[in-house]
C-alpha cells in the first residue's frame, strides 16, 4: 500500500478501493510496517517474515525503500497467504506505523477496520475512528530493555516485532529461532534482541486488548523450503557455473550479486593446498571497464559476468556489439530498476527488455533469459556461462529490484547435473590434427564457429579478433558479400540460442481463444489474477510465460492458437510485445499490451482489472 | 684475433634461428597498410626485432589494441600470436580481463595518444593504477590520422595543424600521468631512434607489470609540417637521450668499461638486465620527483628527452599477484576446479532452510 507514488490523498477514494476483509483473517494478510530508512528496521523485518516462515505459512517480504542511506521513510510490507498467493497486494490488514514522516498519510491510506501498532509518539497524528489501534509507548519500552541509549533505535524494532507476534498469534519461540538465525554467531546481539521481542509480547499481553481478528496458524507448506534473496541465488549460480572472472561496478540494485558472490568465492573457490585463487573478482571505474574486463577475461577463454542496471547497461552497449560481432563469450546480470537516468533507483521494473535484446549500434540482437524466481535466477545465471560459450556471444540474464532485492522463499536448489559446455574450443590436439584453422568458419552448419584459447601451445592457433568486416579465416575483409554473409550466420546463431535455453512454461491452458503472455516476477500476480477469475466463474485466459528470447516455436504455436493474448508487462512502451510483433508480425494483431510501470512489483488486483477493462 | 673461419655454404642460406628455433620471420604479421613513411611502422619492425631477439614464443603473446591507426599495427607483428582489435580507447580495460583470464601471457598493447590520451586516459590511468602485466606502447604522433588530421590531447602547445590551426593547450604526458598513478617502467623514445627504441621495448617487454612507452612517431601525412612539434624533422633535431641504453639477456655477459658512477642496471625478473649508460645529464632513473620535474622541465623548455625516465621496483603487486591467483591460467582450470563440490550447495541451502 504505502507506496509513496501510487498513494492517493484522499483517504475516502483509498479506502473505496478495497473491497472490505472477511474478519478474522487467517494465514491471510499484509502487514505493512513504516519505518525511517538506516533504522536498522531490516533486522527485525526479517525476523519477523523468517518467524512467520517457520510457522510454515506461505509468506513474502517486500521492502520499499528510498534511494539514500538514513533519514528517509522506508516500508516493508509481509504477504501471509495459506494458498500461496503472496505477490504484492496494496491493501494493508495491519501497520505497523513508526515514523512520524509518514504516519498520516500511511494511516489514512488504510481501509476501514485496519489494525494499527501505533507508536505512542504519533497518538496526535490519529484522526480515525473506523480503524483497530493498539497504542505502544515505545520509547518507555526500549528505555527498559536497553540501557545503552544508541542502541535503542535498533532495538524499539525488535519491540514491534513482539508485539505484532503477540496480536498474530507467532509462537514466542519462532520468534527467538529467527532472532537467531538472523543475528548468527553474534551471542550479545541475540541476547539484546530476544529480551526487546520479550518486552513487546509481554507487554502487549499485559496491556492490549487481542480480538484475534489476524492470525498466523501454524501450517506446513514450507517444509525443505529456503529463504533467498535473487541477487544471491544469481550468485549462486555463478558459484557452480564455475565463474572465473568477475568485472563489475557497483550499482543499485544489482551490488548485493557481485558482493555475495565474491564472499562465495573467497569461501569456496581457494585451492586447499596452496589457498591461491582459481577466480578474479576486480571493481572497475565503471561499467565500460568492467564489461572490457569481462570481454578481455572471455576472449581470452575465462568464465567471465559483470551485474548492472540500466544506467550501466548503457554504458556497456558499444562493448556489447563487439561481443556480438566478434563473438566473445560473455554475461551481464540486469538487474532492473526504474529509469531514465537515474529515475526511481529502488523501485522495480521490467524497462531494460528492448534495449538489452538490441544493446549497441548496427545489426545485433542478444539472447535474454529472464527468470521470475530464486530457482530460475540459481538456474539461468549457471545456464548463462555455457551459453555464453557455447554460443560465443553475450548472453543477458534480465531479473529485477523485486526479485533481486527482496527475500523470497523457494525450494532448494539443485546441484547442476550437466558438466559445464565450454563450447567449440579447439585444442594444440585438435589443431595437429585438423592442419587448418578459421576462426569464422561455420565448419559443423550450426552457424557456430571454433575457437580457440589465447596461450594454446600451436602455431596454427592465433587469429585476429575484431570489431571491422572479416572473413571466415578472420582476415579483415569491406567485401559486399563477406559482410552478409557473417551477418546471416550471425543471426542463424543467434536464432541457435533456442535450443539450450529455457522454454517457455504453458500454464492453465484453456480450450478458449483468450491467451496471457507474461515475464520474469509478474508470474505470481499473473496466477493469482488467473486465480481469482477462475473463483468468480470467468474463464481465464490460458498463460504462457515467456522465458527467454530468441522465442522458441512453442510461442509461434500459442500465438497461433489464440485470437487474443494479453501481454503482462512492468513498462510503459510494451517492450516484449515490440519484439513479438517484431518476430511474429502475422500475429501482431492479436497482441494487447497490459502495462504496468509505476516502480512497484505488480499486483493482481491490477492483472485482473485490466483483463476485464480488455473483455469489456 | 684468430681469423674468422669459413662459413659452411650451407648453413649460411638457412635463415638465422634464435633460441626459440624461430626465424625473425615468424614475428612478423601482414604486410602493413599504413602510409608509407609512417613511424608506426618503424615501431612494427622494432617490435618484430625485439620478439625475434627475446626468443618470445608466439602462442604465448597476446596484442592488444584500441582504434586508430596505431592500433591498426597489431595485425602486422606476430602474424601466429592472438590478437585482438578492440573498441576505440578500451583496450586498457581488455588487457585488464586477459590479464587475468591468463596471467601467463605476455600482452603487447599498442594505442595511439587520440585512444590512450584522450577517449581512453581514464582506463589507461586505472590500468595503470591495477598495475596490469602489460607492455603498453603509446604510438604518440600528436594527431588524429584516421579521421584526418585534427589534434590529440598529446599535441605541444603552440604546434599548428596543416590548415594553420594552432593548438593553445599544454599536452597531457602520459609518462608524467603513469609515474604519478604508480607506473615503474616508463620510457620515452623515438621511431627514428630504432637502437634505443629496441633495447626499451625488450625491457618493457620483460617487466613484471604495468610498461609504458610513449613513442614519439610522426605522422608523415597529417603532421609533419612546418609548425607541427611531432615532425620527423623536429624530433630528429630535438631528441636528447637521457642515457645510453643496453638491453642484456641472463645467458650473456656483460661486459663494458663504464666507471661504476656511470651506469645504472634494471634488472628485470628472468635474469636479463637493463644497462643505462649516463650520458651529459646527471640522471637517476629511480628518483620519482626527479622524473616528474624533469618532465615538466621538458614541457616549458620544449626538450623531447628519451630514455627510461623512470624505473622502480617496490610498489604494488603486478594485478594477478594482488588477486593471489593460481598458478595455471584461470582460463584453463578444469571444471573440478571450478565447481565446488555438491556438499558446499547442500550445507548453504542448510543455513538458509
Amino acid at each position: 500500500m504505502p507506496a509513496p507514488a501510487s498513494a492517493p490523498a484522499s483517504s475516502q477514494n483509498e479506502s473505496a478501493r478495497h473491497a472490505p476483509a472477511s474478519y478474522p483473517l487467517i494465514n491471510d494478510f499484509v502487514l505493512t510496517v513504516a519505518t525511517v530508512n538506516g533504522s536498522g528496521s531490516q533486522s527485525a523485518n526479517h525476523v519477523l517474515f523468517r518467524a512467520i516462515f517457520q510457522m510454515g505459512v506461505p509468506v513474502s517480504g517486500k521492502s520499499v525503500f528510498p534511494s539514500n542511506i538514513q533519514g528517509l521513510p522506508a516500508w516493508y510490507t509481509i504477504r501471509a497467504n495459506k494458498d500461496g498467493w503472496i505477490a504484492r497486494r496494496d491493501k494493508v490488514d495491519l501497520l505497523v506505523a513508526m515514523n512520524p514522516e509518514s504516519a498520516a498519510e500511511d494511516l489514512r491510506a488504510l481501509p476501514p477496520g485496519a489494525s494499527v501498532i501505533l507508536h505512542s509518539d504519533l497518538k496526535s497524528v490519529l484522526q480515525r475512528d473506523d480503524l483497530k489501534v493498539h497504542i505502544v509507548p515505545f520509547g518507555e519500552l526500549v528505555a527498559q530493555a536497553c540501557p545503552e541509549v544508541k542502541l535503542r533505535k535498533l532495538l524499539a524494532n525488535m519491540i514491534y516485532v513482539g508485539v505484532a507476534g503477540w496480536l498474530l498469534g507467532i509462537e514466542l519461540e519462532e520468534i527467538h529461532k529467527a532472532i537467531e538465525h538472523q543475528f548468527g554467531k553474534k551471542q550479545k546481539a541475540i541476547e539484546l534482541n530476544r529480551n526487546a521481542a520479550n518486552l513487546g509480547y509481554n507487554w502487549s499481553a499485559e496491556h492490549l486488548q487481542n480480538d484475534r481478528m489476524i492470525q498466523v496458524r501454524r501450517m506446513d507448506a514450507n517444509r525443505g523450503k529456503i529463504l533467498i534473496e535473487g541477487n544471491a541465488a544469481c550468485s549462486l549460480g555463478f558459484l557452480f557455473g564455475g565463474v572465473t572472472v568477475v568485472g563489475w561496478y557497483p550499482i543499485t540494485p544489482s551490488s548485493s550479486v557481485i558482493d555475495n558472490l565474491a564472499s562465495l568465492l573467497a569461501r569456496h573457490r581457494h585451492d586447499p593446498e596452496t589457498g591461491k585463487a582459481t577466480y578474479a573478482v576486480v571493481q572497475a571505474e565503471d561499467e565500460i571497464a568492467a564489461i572490457g574486463f569481462v570481454l578481455g577475461a572471455g576472449w581470452a577463454g575465462a568464465r567471465s559476468m559483470t551485474a548492472t542496471s540500466g544506467p550501466g547497461i548503457s554504458l556497456m552497449a558499444e562493448m556489447a556489439g563487439l561481443a556480438y560481432f566478434a563473438e566473445i563469450p560473455a554475461v551481464i546480470v540486469d538487474v532492473q530498476r526504474v529509469g531514465p537516468s537515474t529515475g526511481l533507483p529502488t523501485r522495480t521494473g521490467q524497462q531494460d527488455i528492448l534495449k538489452a535484446h538490441f544493446l549497441s549500434h548496427g545489426d545485433c540482437r542478444h539472447p535474454l533469459l529472464i527468470p521470475a524466481d530464486p530457482v530460475e535466477a540459481y538456474e539461468f545465471c549457471a545456464l548463462s556461462l555455457d551459453m555464453a560459450e557455447r554460443l560465443q556471444t553475450l548472453i543477458f540474464v534480465m531479473t529485477d529490484l523485486d526479485l533481486g532485492m527482496n527475500l523470497w522463499s523457494a525450494p532448494r536448489f539443485k546441484y547442476p547435473e550437466k558438466p559445464m559446455d565450454r563450447g567449440k574450443v579447439l585444442t594444440a590436439q585438435d589443431l595437429e590434427r585438423l592442419k587448418k584453422f578459421e576462426r569464422y568458419r561455420d565448419v559443423d552448419g550450426d552457424a557456430i564457429p571454433c575457437r580457440t584459447i589465447p596461450g594454446t601451445r600451436h602455431p596454427l592457433a592465433g587469429y585476429f579478433t575484431r570489431g571491422t568486416g572479416h572473413t571466415p579465416a578472420a582476415t579483415y575483409s569491406e567485401k559486399q558479400a563477406d559482410w552478409t554473409e557473417n551477418l546471416d550466420r550471425l543471426a542463424r546463431k543467434f536464432f541457435r540460442a533456442r535450443d539450450f535455453a529455457p522454454a517457455p512454461v504453458i500454464e492453465a491452458p484453456s480450450a478458449g481463444d483468450i491467451g496471457l503472455m507474461a515475464y520474469g516476477t509478474s508470474d505470481l500476480a499473473v496466477k493469482e489474477a488467473l486465480d481469482i477469475l477462475r473463483r468468480e466463474g470467468s474463464a481465464p485466459p490460458s498463460y504462457l510465460r515467456i522465458r527467454s528470447i530468441p522465442f522458441h516455436d512453442s510461442v509461434r504455436q500459442y500465438l497461433e492458437r489464440h485470437r487474443v493474448i494479453h501481454v503482462v508487462e512492468q513498462n510503459r512502451d510494451a517492450q516484449l510485445t515490440a519484439i513479438l510483433r517484431m518476430d511474429f508480425p502475422e500475429y501482431a494483431a492479436r497482441l494487447r499490451p497490459l502495462l504496468h510501470y509505476d516502480g512497484m512489483p505488480l499486483d493482481a488486483k491490477t492483472v485482473v482489472t485490466k483483463i476485464r477493462q480488455a473483455a469489456s | 684475433m684468430s681469423p674468422t673461419p669459413a662459413p659452411k655454404p650451407a648453413a649460411e642460406k638457412a635463415p638465422a634461428l634464435n633460441r626459440a628455433g624461430l626465424p625473425l620471420t615468424a614475428y612478423r604479421g601482414l604486410p602493413s597498410t599504413l602510409c608509407s613513411g609512417c613511424g608506426h611502422d618503424a615501431i612494427t619492425n622494432m617490435i618484430v626485432r625485439a620478439g625475434f631477439e627475446l626468443n618470445l614464443d608466439p602462442s604465448q603473446v597476446a596484442k592488444l589494441s584500441g582504434i586508430g591507426c596505431s592500433s591498426k599495427t597489431t595485425a602486422y607483428f606476430l602474424g601466429q600470436s592472438h590478437g585482438f582489435n578492440g573498441v576505440h580507447g578500451r583496450m586498457a580495460a581488455i588487457a585488464t580481463g586477459v590479464n587475468l583470464a591468463n596471467h601467463t601471457l605476455l600482452n603487447i598493447g599498442i594505442s595511439g595518444d587520440g585512444d590512450t590520451a584522450s577517449i581512453g586516459l581514464g582506463q589507461f590511468l586505472h590500468m595503470v593504477r591495477r598495475n596490469v602485466h602489460v607492455c603498453y606502447i603509446v604510438e604518440n604522433n600528436g594527431v588524429y590520422g584516421l579521421t584526418k588530421g585534427q589534434f590529440s590531447a598529446t599535441a605541444d602547445r603552440g604546434s599548428t595543424l596543416k590548415h594553420g590551426e594552432v593548438n593553445e593547450m599544454d599536452p597531457i604526458d602520459t609518462c608524467a600521468l603513469a609515474i604519478e598513478m604508480g607506473c615503474e617502467y616508463v620510457a620515452r623514445s623515438f621511431s627514428g631512434d630504432q637502437k634505443q627504441l629496441l633495447n626499451l621495448l625488450k625491457g618493457a617487454m620483460r617487466f613484471d607489470g604495468a610498461a609504458l612507452l610513449d613513442v614519439v612517431s610522426p605522422c608523415i601525412t597529417f603532421n609533419n609540417h612546418e609548425g607541427s612539434t611531432k615532425s620527423y624533422k623536429i624530433a630528429k633535431e630535438r631528441e636528447e637521450a637521457l642515457h645510453d641504453v643496453t638491453y642484456v639477456p641472463h645467458y650473456e655477459p656483460f661486459f663494458a668499461d663504464y666507471d661504476p658512477g656511470e651506469k645504472h642496471t634494471v634488472r628485470l625478473p628472468d635474469g636479463d638486465r637493463i644497462v643505462l649508460k649516463k650520458l651529459d645529464r646527471d640522471y637517476d632513473p629511480t628518483d620519482r620527483v626527479r622524473a616528474l620535474e624533469l618532465l615538466s622541465q621538458a614541457r616549458d623548455e620544449r626538450l623531447f628527452l628519451t630514455g627510461l625516465i623512470y624505473h622502480r621496483k617496490g610498489g604494488p603487486k603486478s594485478l594477478p599477484k594482488q588477486r593471489n591467483l593460481v598458478e595455471e591460467p584461470l582460463s584453463m582450470l578444469p571444471e573440478s576446479r571450478t565447481r565446488p563440490p555438491r556438499k558446499v550447495l547442500e550445507s548453504i541451502m542448510d543455513a538458509i532452510s
